[in-house]
């Protein structure tokens, strides 16, 4: 019996099958990263919870947002929302006293603080508290503008003073960390930053 | 005759038998990387409000995402976990639910995404995050984009 050949298959529309299917997967592909400002939310309290301890209202920054989405910074200025960076970092930048003590040390004087050391505004960074009042018909918008604008004060005086010390900012050096996580002075360095300025921001619940 | 022939002229064609090599491989790469939305909105797509001081969020695996925005011809701010609107009150179940699927040791890591529209009144976002605080689920992420402030009260 003469031998047969097999004839081969064509792979000659390999190519077009393959294609088509990339095509599929490129168009449903989502790249989409997510991003947000992460807050960490206050542990609930038990009902028998002490009173805490009152705070001097002059180490209270309050801005209020109602329901017309309308700024009060300390229940007197009405301010729109740009200029409440600047506000809240004079605030907590101010430096006018003594601070809450660090590591059983002796209350100390805030040596790295810039502000105008005014006896009317924040203490200490550590002792300066931000109250973010809100409204339940305030806008989400006009909310995540003004925490922003909050975070971003923190954010500004850090890489200020990261700046200072060591030359670069401080969102640099979080960039970096994120790159090489076991780099045991730039964790340091970074932590170092964070208790100078910690950022105490607390939310109020929303009025009805 | 001539034992040896006289090579044809010209150009030979560019092989293109690797071709579908080459658009395997991309396939595959696709393949791989496509992660392909597990939830259908229900509500309208939301806005995300615009912020500066933004986080990446890494570790996808760990978030569970909530979506709050309007359903359309309905009043009122819908709040959608898996592919469902439900209530305030599902949220907890939601986040039950999501630890199931982790080890314990994960457990205090996960985070929850919210995926808020613009216009939402911020009631139902602190509803939200009391219920949240209720069942100790505490590290929260605002879903934002990337951008100016500004734009969000336009």
């Amino acid at each position: 019996m003469a031998k047969r050949d097999v004839p081969e298959i064509n792979a000659g529309s390999m190519a077009d099958i393959a294609f088509l299917l990339l095509i599929f997967f490129l168009v449903t592909t989502t790249m989409d990263v997510d991003t947000g400002i992460s807050r960490k939310l206050p542990e609930k309290q038990p009902d028998d919870m002490p009173e805490p301890p009152k705070l001097k209202e002059k180490n209270v920054f309050v801005v209020t947002v109602n329901r017309n989405n309308d700024i009060l910074v300390e229940g007197e200025t009405f301010m729109t929302i740009d200029k409440i960076r600047d506000e809240a970092a004079k605030f907590i930048d101010n430096g006018g006293g003594l601070g809450n003590p660090i590591d059983g040390a002796e209350p100390a004087e805030c040596d790295w603080c810039e502000g105008a050391k005014d006896p009317a505004s924040s203490d200490h960074p550590n002792k300066a508290i931000i109250s973010l009042e809100s409204d339940r018909g305030t806008s989400y918008g006009t909310y995540i503008s003004v925490q922003n604008e909050l975070v971003g004060a923190y954010t500004d005086l850090r890489n200020r003073l990261s700046e200072k010390m060591y030359g670069v900012s401080y969102t640099q050096m979080l960039k970096d960390q994120s790159n090489s996580p076991n780099n045991e002075t730039l964790k340091e360095r970074i932590s170092l930053i964070k208790g100078k300025y910690p950022q105490i921001i607390s939310e109020a619940e929303p009025t009805k | 005759m001539s034992k040896f022939k006289k090579k044809k002229k010209g150009m030979p064609g560019i092989s293109t038998a690797s071709l579908p090599d080459i658009v395997f491989m991309l396939l595959f790469f696709f393949m791989v990387t496509t992660v392909m939305r597990e939830t259908e909105l229900k509500i309208k797509k939301p806005t995300l409000p615009k912020a500066t001081e933004i986080k990446k969020l890494e570790r996808k695996s760990l978030v569970s995402y909530i979506y709050v925005g309007k359903v359309k011809d309905q009043n009122g701010d819908k709040i959608q976990l898996n592919d469902r609107i439900a209530d305030v009150k599902d949220v907890k179940y939601f986040i039950f639910a999501e630890r199931e699927t982790h080890p314990e040791d994960e457990i205090p890591l996960l985070t929850t995404s919210i995926k808020a529209d613009i216009a939402t009144n911020v009631g139902t976002i602190t509803d939200i995050k009391e219920e949240l605080r209720n069942i100790n689920a505490l590290k929260i992420n605002y879903s934002t984009l990337k951008g100016n402030v500004m734009d969000n009260v336009k």
